[in-house]
């Protein structure tokens, strides 16, 4: 990766340069340490052009909970109207400058779709590997047993190149995988002989546009000429995934958040004659937006004694069931294909005034996230608005290779040459 | 089940975040229907289901017991909003 200028998500922290992940609690945090994952690609060669705003802790779908404005998307619709456009969330920021040709990539990171929507949005491809391929140290920690770093780029095999430079065992991270790092890149490959494809039927849902199920049909096609054999499989408990996501991610944010005390630092803020409690208590009220404070108070209530077993274990055991779901589906089939997300770019403001609509964007990209499994966006074709949409596939733990390999197949096939017109 | 007005006041509490009265009242709404939303995991049939611990299987590692790290007192207090004589400043705790 010698010399190749990159964009970095604001959620890795580089040394000596501003790293705030997106909130004001971080405004002036200057790391005096690198992520391993920079670290990592600084010695395969690369540089970093910038950094990159992105939802806040990355707690978004749209990069509209920034506490430095939202991204506009380079994407406009072609209804000769200016709206301005989400670039997705919470990796906003480096869906827009890759699609927008400001970096050739980016890193990003998917808790819940963070790499994957914003890639689809903007017509990029992104790739969430296995949960422990990337270290997650040096990376400002969201909800840590599904953040995982990965890259954002123009093609599949730019992806692959860059999440081998990613990649690899990280002993300072605890749940890092003890494995050496595929050669995916020359393991590309876009013939599927003997490869069988799954189509869940529980991703077929209602109120998702009829240009999306198209292109749904069309990557089938793709796929089945690039020799893959296609299987209807099931995935009973998809549809509890995202509520299950919803108490398990705030949980653990809240827990993670709990460094922010105006101590160590970031933001303080101390009231008139405030004592250490009312610092602790002023700092985390300015300091936090208010999508930040919505999730740490759901983690707060849903680990608080009396409801701890009723939300938290439940929606563990859940996990468990929805991780059965893969298992048992990848018994018929070898890697699945999905819409990326229900719906093209939406326009800013769009769903600001209801949480609820926004968590419903993450429905496709949410299983594979609780599950820890591979994924992957790969641009498609454009809607009747003339936006981006994204085919998601899913792959077993650790086949890194299938997924690319299939992105692969649909990118020659799909021959998206599309880029926002220029007006920036 | 409903979250009221005065748990919300106890998981801010909680949470260490100062709330208005104001912002306690749009928030209780607020997280009603996150929570409500949530709740339809009840229908799901967990009997003998054991939590989800490792998303990957992995076992915990054991490093070396010596010192790896150390030695980096002003890295540490770098980014403190307030750093006297080497420590950690903070307002009086002791009344």
């Amino acid at each position: 990766m010698a010399g190749i200028p990159l964009g970095i998500k604001d959620l890795f922290a580089t040394r000596g340069v501003n790293t705030t992940a997106g909130s004001r609690i971080l405004k002036d945090f200057k790391p005096r340490y690198e992520s391993t994952v920079t670290a990592n690609l600084r010695k395969a060669g690369a540089g970093m052009l910038g950094k990159l705003n992105m939802d806040e802790f990355a707690m978004g779908s749209s990069n509209e909970t920034s506490a430095y404005g939202p991204v506009i998307s380079p994407w406009r619709r072609n209804d000769g109207g200016n709206a301005a456009l989400a670039p997705g969330g919470s990796s906003g920021g480096s869906s827009a400058a890759v699609a927008a040709g400001i970096a050739p990539a980016a890193t990003g990171t998917d808790t819940g779709g963070s790499i994957r929507q914003p890639a689809a949005f903007t017509g990029i491809c992104g790739i969430k590997p296995t949960y422990g391929r990337c270290s997650r140290w040096g990376i400002v920690s969201f909800a840590s047993s599904l953040d995982q770093a990965g890259p954002m780029a123009r093609t599949v095999r730019d992806c692959a190149i860059m999440l081998e430079a990613m990649a690899g065992f990280d002993p300072k991270d605890s749940t890092s995988l003890d494995l050496s790092v595929p050669k995916w890149e020359t393991g590309l490959s876009s013939d599927l002989k003997g490869k069988r494809v799954g189509i869940p039927k529980e991703y077929r849902i209602d109120g998702v546009p009829a240009d999306i199920g198209a292109l749904w049909d069309r990557g089938i096609e793709w796929l089945r000429d690039a020799g893959a054999e296609i299987v209807e499989i099931s995935l009973p408990h998809t549809k509890y995934a995202l509520p299950t996501y919803y108490i398990i991610a705030p949980a653990e944010a809240s827990s993670n958040l709990a460094r922010y005390d105006g101590v160590r630092y970031g933001l303080r803020e101390v009231p008139d004659g405030g004592n250490l409690d009312a610092m602790y208590a002023a700092t985390r009220a300015a300091g936090f937006g208010a999508e930040v404070r919505r999730r740490i108070m759901i983690g707060t209530y849903v680990l608080s004694a009396g409801f701890y077993d009723a939300y938290f274990t439940k929606a563990q055991k859940v996990r468990t069931l929805i991780k059965q779901d893969f298992e048992k589906a990848f018994e018929q089939c070898d890697l699945i294909l999905t819409p990326t997300a229900p719906s093209a770019a939406f326009g800013l403001g769009d769903k600001t005034a209801d949480p609820l609509s926004m968590y419903l964007n993450d429905v496709f990209a949410v299983p594979a996230s609780l599950a820890g499994l591979p994924a992957m966006s790969v641009p498609g074709g454009l809607d009747e608005q003339g936006l981006p949409l994204g085919l998601h596939l899913i792959g077993r733990e650790l086949d890194e290779q299938g997924v690319l390999n299939a992105g692969l197949a649909i990118e020659e096939r799909a021959g998206f040459t599309a880029k926002p017109a220029r007006w920036w | 089940m409903s979250i009221t007005n005065e748990q919300v006041r106890h998981i801010a509490r909680l949470a260490r975040i100062a709330m208005s009265d104001d912002e306690l009242e749009q928030l209780v709404p607020e997280l009603n229907n996150i929570l409500g939303w949530v709740e339809q995991l009840g229908e799901v049939n967990t009997d003998g289901v054991e939590p989800l611990t490792a998303v990957i299987p992995n076992t915990l590692r054991l490093r070396e017991d010596k010192v790896t790290d150390g030695d980096c007192r002003d890295d540490v207090l770098a980014n403190a909003p307030a750093a006297e004589h080497g420590f950690f400043a903070v307002p009086k705790v002791i009344e």
